[in-house]
């Protein structure tokens, strides 16, 4: 595909003595939402991970615009433009709000109308700008671990269940937040377990299963095959609506 | 655009962190309480003068130390070494400089002293860069590689400055004009004690502005907090592992220098008997703490000072007996910051 800005090739990943990814093909085009469904257990995060080089590669190649990345450093791959934003959060709980996002911008200090545009979908984030991270709710924390993926602009935002235990209300908004950076321009992979964020926010998607992407497509072909669904995912859409 | 409004953003204020003043007063409280145990009130300012003198030369040994483990998880036994290593140091430095040494003047003293403390850190420094390269790096993520491998560095360390100083005590004469002392309220305050609680504060106020008001401070926190994450954000963590790394044994050998001219002898072991001093002053903070390695250092040394001049036989046991204390109360130290 022409248009790829991420590709993954037969990649394996083996964490110690256990086998991971068994041969993971994968492309996240340009501009694109492209989501990442699996069970529990399926590889996703050991996908992003191995992507962000946490995990390295035992086999196969990971290109980024052309360019492998395979065997990259993670403080290379994230300087060659990839964000990422762990299931954990990973905030720093003992730096304020503000220490979080100037530790993200790499660049020098944050922009400021790059800061506004983020205010204007995370208020609490500019409320809060001198509190200690540690401090916040978890909604909050997960938009200042999304703020300091996007505080500078990245070529590649990888982000990991980011609706993991937060409220509906909450996650409801957070959809609209992630349309609003796909619509920045930003190429997004994006694992999530959520089905209607899933559907609401996917360009494309591929789903993974016992380390392998066992099916790749539009989101909205899956969104509408409740069949496949229920094959590849182990549910039916209704459930989840 | 969709704003995530949030309890806290409809007006509600965050639940706030408490600053937690506790463990500073607690040398406060220590030495009020240790008034009526004394009895004499110069007594006891000589006494807590010089708890705070010892305090802060532990600070200064045991500060690079925190940060080290704190960062990156190394479990350095070897640290002293690089304490003998800023005492000899001194030896060498002081020897050509011994007419500045024994000059009245405070300046003339301070033109041996200060270049001294300057080369002991730089020497310490590089060779803490040589002892991570060889001796760490092959062992990162293995602690009891990491324990085994440090304290053999540490011994070959002290049997390299046998062979290369002799293995008796090095006399290292205070500079004459930090000799005796100062009258005050009836005590007498030793002038070397009050340099070293100045060089002590000055170390921690460096260290507080550097990892509260610079970026390189933010990352070494950060750090502290999460490596793995400080990385995805694309800053090379184990460049910053190397350069704590030699800034802990710079502090090191700044700190084996003050303390060897306090003990006015130098020997290859001095750096072998402060270990479980420094262990037991980071354990207590909480590791990867300097602010509760220096409230640790202090309370350290004040109860050693009070315990040897009350109970002599209890001052043995008084540095295991607050760290037991301590870690009862708070198990992960005065102020934690790693989840370790």
């Amino acid at each position: 595909m022409n248009d790829a800005l991420l590709t993954l090739s037969g990649v394996h990943t083996h964490i110690g003595r256990y086998h991971i990814l068994h041969g993971v093909d994968l492309v996240a085009p340009k501009g694109r939402t492209t989501m990442l469904l699996g069970r529990n257990g399926a590889g996703k995060t050991t996908t992003l991970r191995t992507i962000m080089g946490l995990w390295p590669a035992s086999q196969g190649a990971i290109h980024l615009e052309g360019a492998a990345i395979d065997k990259a450093s993670t403080p290379d791959i994230a300087c060659a433009g990839v964000a990422y934003v762990p299931e954990t959060m990973a905030i720093f709980s003992d730096l304020t709000v503000k220490e979080n996002l100037v530790l993200a911008a790499r660049n020098g200090a944050p922009d400021e109308k790059r800061l506004d545009w983020i205010f204007g979908f995370f208020p609490a984030l500019k409320k809060f700008w001198l509190s200690r991270a540690g401090t916040l709710s978890g909604g909050q924390k997960q938009m200042l671990s999304i703020a300091r993926a996007i505080v500078e602009e990245r070529k590649l935002l990888l982000i990991d269940e980011p609706t993991k235990g937060l409220a509906p209300a909450i996650v409801s908004a957070l959809i609209e937040c992630l349309k609003e950076i796909a619509r920045s321009g930003a190429t997004i992979l994006l694992v999530e377990q959520n089905f209607r964020v899933a559907q609401e926010v996917g360009d494309l998607v591929h789903v993974m299963d016992s380390g392998r992407i066992v099916h790749s497509g539009a989101m909205a072909d899956l969104a509408a095959d409740e069949s496949l669904q229920t094959r590849l995912l182990g549910l039916s859409l209704d459930s989840n609506q | 655009m969709t704003a995530i409004q949030t309890t806290s953003d409809a007006g509600a204020a965050l639940p706030q962190q408490r600053t937690d003043y506790l463990p500073v007063l607690l040398p406060v409280i220590l030495a009020l309480v240790a008034i009526p145990l004394v009895g004499s009130f110069s007594t006891w300012t000589t006494l807590t003068l010089a708890g705070l003198a010892m305090g802060m030369m532990i600070f200064a040994m045991a500060s690079g130390l925190t940060l080290v483990f704190g960062l990156m998880d190394v479990m350095n036994f070897g640290h002293g070494a690089f304490v003998a290593v800023g005492a000899y140091v001194a030896v060498v430095v002081f020897a050509p400089m011994a007419a500045l040494m024994q000059s009245d003047q405070l300046a003339s003293n301070l033109m041996a002293l200060l270049p001294a403390m300057i080369l002991a850190m730089i020497v310490t420094g590089v060779a803490g860069y040589a002892f991570e390269r060889l001796l760490v790096r092959p062992v990162y993520g293995q602690h009891l590689k990491q324990i085994l491998i440090t304290m053999g560095g540490l011994i070959v360390i002290e049997q390299l400055l046998y062979a290369s100083f002799g293995p008796q005590m090095n006399p290292l004469p205070l500079p004459a004009a930090l000799r005796g002392s100062i009258p005050l309220g009836g005590a007498a305050v030793e002038k070397y004690r009050l340099l070293a609680v100045v060089v002590g504060l000055i170390v921690f106020a460096a260290l507080q502005f550097t990892l509260t008001r610079t970026k390189l401070g933010l990352l070494i926190r950060a750090g502290v907090e999460n490596g793995e994450m400080v990385e995805a954000l694309g800053y090379r963590i184990r460049r910053l592992f190397v350069g704590v790394f030699m800034a802990g044994s710079a502090l090191a050998g700044l700190g084996g220098l003050m303390w060897a001219l306090y003990r006015e002898q130098a020997h290859a072991s001095i750096g072998g008997e402060m270990t479980v001093t420094t262990f037991i002053v980071i354990i207590i903070g909480g590791l990867g703490s300097v602010g509760g390695c220096f409230i640790g250092s202090i309370l350290l040394a004040l109860l050693a000072n009070y315990a040897g001049f009350l109970a002599p036989k209890l001052a043995l046991v008084s540095n295991i007996a607050l760290m037991v204390a301590i870690l009862l109360w708070r198990p992960r130290g005065l102020y934690p910051v790693t989840s370790r």
